[in-house]
């Protein structure tokens, strides 16, 4: 908790406000396995809140569960303090939580802008074409192929029209699931500072799955870390990096050459 | 001379069968399965369209009669995806295919049960009326049913392109998924294509119906009209469209120049020669999926 401060320094979003979503100890199977196993967090208004694990962790099914896509069978999903497990995915939506999927998942025969419109599905304000023009602001490759069909984009920028698309759902939290997945580095970058930017100006308050830790936590104000269905250690973002266990599993950092030697029988303690 | 009559003849009956393939393809691509009533809804929907505008039932104006039972077909299209098509949603292909066969012969038994098996005659404006156009006899009603195919095409396409929820039928059709994410609530939107589907095959069915008779079996017709948008390509609006347009204008000129009975089998040779030439179909929307 002691770098709080250090944050808001470089960031004036994020940290603060009361918790937009609120997960209270949910449960969600597959079929008989049991994907998420107590899983309680909250995301605070303005904040980038990022999941970390490795594949099979949960992270995705906690996305889907939160999204309405999968039901939990046990806990609470609270968003502005509203409860809202087990609502279709379509009314969750409407309540104001965008899943931008893992995989990009655009409409590939509809155009660019197609698919943004589709994002505004819900909408009935006339803010629409305003807001596309505020997508097309942070992603002015998206304007040039506003017509191009979205199955002839290239990865980057199916994944750039994915995030538009979320947000032209006006949500109250943005759910992020592995935008990094499939993209160069240089690319990767290039994303993670629009997403910073898009707190940082337009307030937009996200959770963020990512494997890639290292970006993730540089740009979360807060982290979660997951393991075969429950978190394991969670902290601000600055403090998780400093963690020993972070460092070694996550960020893949070997220690002095005394540490290195007996890797092999370190095990995870979650200090 | 004779040529030009067999073509006209050709694509009055190959908008038919268009709209009854347009049928099929909207319910596969939106639903990804096939529904086998769809010739039999073609059926229903010319039997109601009689009851409504024919003189012997309840004779209303043709128009209106024609619009009311679009409207009831489209009714019972929606209720057929929500009472029971939903049911089996993620149970395998084959359960919706023998369900929707299944309901293809209740409807069949249900037409015949109120109306009769005995052929009847819808009464249309157009009915046996003719003219000549530079010596070319041509019957009203033929051009009745490509007048109002090129209608119906062209509010289908401006509703799919413009329209709010058409963008969604496409969306929910190309990633359903996606589309769940976005807020489309998907269900709804398999009745509306069922509901659609249910009013196009009306119109079909009528259409049908202004060239002669009708009976509770027309609904087998719906087999050639599923050849057809496999000739298309499976998938494809304006294939289905342009599928039914090639059996219907193969058949007339197989059965002239080459023997009575090849007319028959035109529909499904062509669809074989497609299969094994191009097994997408002819416009076919197929794109390797991206990593």
């Amino acid at each position: 908790m002691t770098d709080t401060a250090g944050l808001t320094m470089e960031r004036k979003s994020g940290a603060t406000g009361a918790p937009v979503l609120e997960v209270k100890n949910i449960e969600t199977f597959y079929g008989a396995v049991m994907a998420i196993r107590g899983v309680s967090l909250e995301v605070g208004e303005g904040q980038i809140v990022t999941i970390l694990g490795a594949n099979g962790a949960g992270k995705t099914t906690l996305l889907k569960t939160i999204s309405g896509v999968m039901d939990p069978e046990k806990g609470k999903i609270l968003l502005d303090g509203r409860e809202i497990q087990g609502h279709d995915p379509d009314e969750i939506v409407r309540l104001g939580v965008a899943h931008v999927p893992e995989g990009r998942e655009v409409f590939p025969f509809l155009s660019v802008e197609e698919n943004l419109r589709m994002g505004a599905f819900t909408r009935r304000d006339d803010g629409v074409s305003a807001d596309i023009e505020m997508v097309y602001s942070y992603f002015p490759i998206l304007r040039e192929r506003f017509r191009q069909q979205a199955g002839y984009l290239s990865g980057g920028q199916q994944q750039m029209l994915a995030i538009g698309r979320g947000l032209m759902t006006k949500p109250k939290i943005l759910l992020l699931d592995e935008p990094s997945l499939g993209l160069s580095p240089i690319l990767v970058q290039e994303i993670f500072h629009i997403i910073r930017r898009l707190n940082a100006e337009q307030g937009v308050t996200m959770m963020l799955v990512e494997q890639n830790a290292k970006v993730a936590l540089k740009t979360a104000h807060y982290g979660y870390v997951m393991e075969v269905g429950r978190i394991v250690m969670n902290g601000p973002t600055r403090q998780l990096m400093e963690s020993e266990d972070i460092q070694e599993f996550y960020l893949g950092m070997h220690g002095e050459t005394q540490r290195g030697q007996k890797r092999w029988k370190r095990r995870k303690t979650w200090r | 001379m004779e040529i030009a009559q067999l073509l006209l003849g050709g694509i009055s009956v190959g908008c038919v069968y268009g709209l009854v393939a347009l049928g099929f393809v909207l319910i596969y691509k939106a639903t990804e399965s096939v529904n086998f009533a769809q010739g039999d809804l073609m059926m229903l929907g010319a039997f109601v369209t009689l009851q409504f505008a024919n003189t012997a039932y309840w004779g209303m104006p043709f128009w209106l009669g024609m619009l009311m039972a679009v409207i009831v077909m489209a009714v019972i299209g929606y209720l057929m995806e929500a009472l029971v098509i939903r049911r089996l949603f993620g149970q395998p292909q084959f359960a919706v295919v023998i369900l929707t066969i299944a309901i293809g012969f209740v409807l069949r038994f249900i037409a015949g049960f109120i109306w009769g098996h005995e052929p009847l005659t819808l009464e249309t404006p157009f009915t046996g009326k003719n003219m000549t156009i530079g010596g070319l006899a041509v019957s009203l009603d033929e051009i009745f049913i490509i007048a109002t195919t090129i209608v119906l095409t062209l509010v289908l396409y401006l509703f799919f392109a413009r329209t709010k929820l058409g963008v969604a039928m496409q969306a929910s059709s190309q990633n359903q998924l996606a589309a769940y994410y976005m807020g489309v609530p998907v269900k709804r939107i398999h009745g509306l294509v069922w509901a659609l589907s249910g009013g196009i095959s009306t119109i079909a069915g009528v259409l049908f119906a202004a060239r002669g008779s009708i009976d509770p079996n027309l609904g087998l017709l719906g087999i050639k009209a599923f050849a057809a948008a496999v000739i298309g390509g499976f998938g494809s609006l304006p294939g289905a469209l342009a599928g039914g347009l090639i059996v219907g204008i193969v058949e007339p000129f197989a059965g002239r120049y080459i023997a009575a009975g090849y007319s028959q089998i035109m529909p499904y040779a062509i669809m074989l020669l497609v299969l094994v030439l191009r097994p997408n179909g002819l416009f076919a929307q197929v794109q390797s999926k991206k990593v």
